[in-house]
């Protein structure tokens, strides 16, 4: 039920609905949640829950998640984020 | 069945045992990490997402024994009331359109559920967002449109969001809608546990300053992701919490949960509902765990704005339900992390994922469905 999927924003439909291509179907996401849509949103990365975008994925914020990774299993050369599904 | 009664992988689909040497560099890294460590945990997640990914992956099979990961009451679905389902078929035989989400179709009431009730002609409809229960309500103003809106914290802003619109006079919403953190806190003291796996998408809406209580009584928590490694990073940062001596809120999921979490999201919630007790199927009431309309919005509330007419037709549905031969389930044990789902008489028997009878095997969060669907499935395979 908590299920959220991570997407990437493709088009701006108006101040509140955005098109998401999420692992290639692109829906209808209202971005409310977000405060609203505009064309700075265009090229994000957003997680959506129920028709909702609820968080936006940023990549400064990806970037720190590898590094606890990296700081903990203490390895350097590993993937990223990018086929997060769930 | 390929799992034992500790959830542990022993045969994988093509017959071998698992082999952690099919498994990628980075989670293998993290694995030796927790498997070195000399500290013990029994782990409490308390999200059906989090279940699916170590269920699906098969995580009990490699994990170390030194540490156990149960689950908690973390699927909205499995745990909302017989009494709500009632209400929501009362209302449907009553004439009014009921839509909710598809998990929610197949959830037994006291005596059968919104599909059953569905194939004797009522209009029950599935949707996938609240926007298309008020969709329908705009297109079709002939029909009085109720929304059945379960969830935890990840779900409610977006009714909130919706009632905050201008929404038709015949959409109104029926809510059975939770707060985790007044139940993990309940657990906490009720089940044997030592530290907690924090929902992620849960503490993407509320932050991670909900679940300190649970660090200030003593417990580690760690704020997780939903992949493997997520998991994984999760149960090594709560060891390391144990070897140092602390115990916190840590956030292992920061490229999507803020420490104050989603501030308009939140603000939303709080104009539309309010804080009240709550029933929590197989758990019991549980103080300051639900989430009701405002008085603001009373003419939206289901509940209130058709108590005549369903009234009534609940008494006779309870009354049915006394009737019948109810089969022993134990979800209520399993939703309390002290049952696994093998140790039921009806798991994978009566009880299955094509025909379930107990709400842990209905929604695709439920650790019953997780259990059984993925050891058949091999469940070895790391994302």
């Amino acid at each position: 039920m908590c299920i959220a999927i991570p997407g990437k924003i493709t088009h701006i439909v108006n101040e509140n609905t955005v098109t998401v291509n999420m692992g290639g179907i692109c829906r209808s996401v209202n971005m409310d949640l977000l405060g609203g849509a505009s064309e700075v949103m265009l090229g994000k990365h957003v997680l959506v829950h129920v028709g909702y975008a609820i968080s936006e994925i940023s990549e400064e914020e990806s970037e720190e998640t590898m590094h606890l990774l990296k700081q903990i299993a203490g390895l350097e050369d590993i993937d990223t984020f990018e086929n997060e599904s769930q | 069945m390929n799992l034992n009664e500790e959830g542990m992988l022993i045969k994988m689909e093509n017959g071998n045992s698992p082999s952690i040497s099919a498994i990628p560099k980075l989670e293998k890294k993290l694995l030796e990490r927790i498997g070195n460590s000399k500290i013990s945990l029994r782990i409490m997640h308390v999200c059906g997402t989090h279940e699916r990914t170590i269920a699906k992956n098969g995580l009990r099979s490699v994990l170390p024994k030194s540490i156990e990961v149960i689950s908690g009451p973390g699927c909205p679905v499995c745990v909302t009331p017989e009494e709500d389902i009632d209400i929501a078929i009362a209302l449907a035989r009553s004439g009014i359109t009921v839509a909710t989400f598809g998990d929610m179709m197949r959830v037994p009431g006291s005596s059968e559920s919104l599909l059953d009730s569905k194939s004797e002609g009522t209009d029950v409809r599935m949707v996938y967002s609240i926007d298309d229960a008020v969709a329908l309500a705009e297109k079709k103003p002939e029909l009085e449109v109720v929304f059945l809106g379960i969830g935890f914290e990840t779900t409610v802003p977006a009714n909130a969001a919706s009632l905050l619109k201008n929404t038709p006079d015949n959409f109104s919403l029926l809510t059975s809608q939770k707060r985790t953190p007044p139940a993990i806190e309940l657990l906490a003291n009720d089940t044997e546990v030592d530290a907690f796996i924090a929902p992620g998408h849960v503490a993407t809406i509320i932050g991670t300053k909900p679940f300190e209580p649970l660090a200030e009584k003593g417990f580690p928590v760690v704020v997780s992701g939903f992949e493997v490694r997520d998991i994984l990073l999760g149960i090594n940062m709560l060891q390391i919490q144990v070897e140092e001596g602390f115990s916190r809120v840590d956030n292992g999921y920061p490229r999507v949960v803020k420490q104050d979490g989603n501030l308009v999201a939140l603000e939303m919630m709080d104009k539309a509902f309010e804080t009240s007790d709550s029933e929590w199927r197989g758990i019991g009431r549980i103080e300051n765990s639900g989430l009701v309309l405002r008085k603001k919005f009373e003419e939206k509330d289901a509940a209130k704005k058709y108590k005549d007419i369903y009234a009534s037709l609940v008494k006779d549905i309870r009354k049915k339900a006394e009737l019948k031969d109810k089969k022993c389930c134990i979800c209520a044990a399993i939703l309390r992390g002290k049952a696994k789902p093998p140790q039921c008489p009806n798991f994978g028997q009566t009880c299955t994922t094509h025909s379930p009878t107990g709400p842990c095997m209905i929604s695709q969060e439920g650790m019953c469905y997780n259990w059984l669907k993925y050891s058949r499935a091999g469940g070895s395979r790391l994302a």
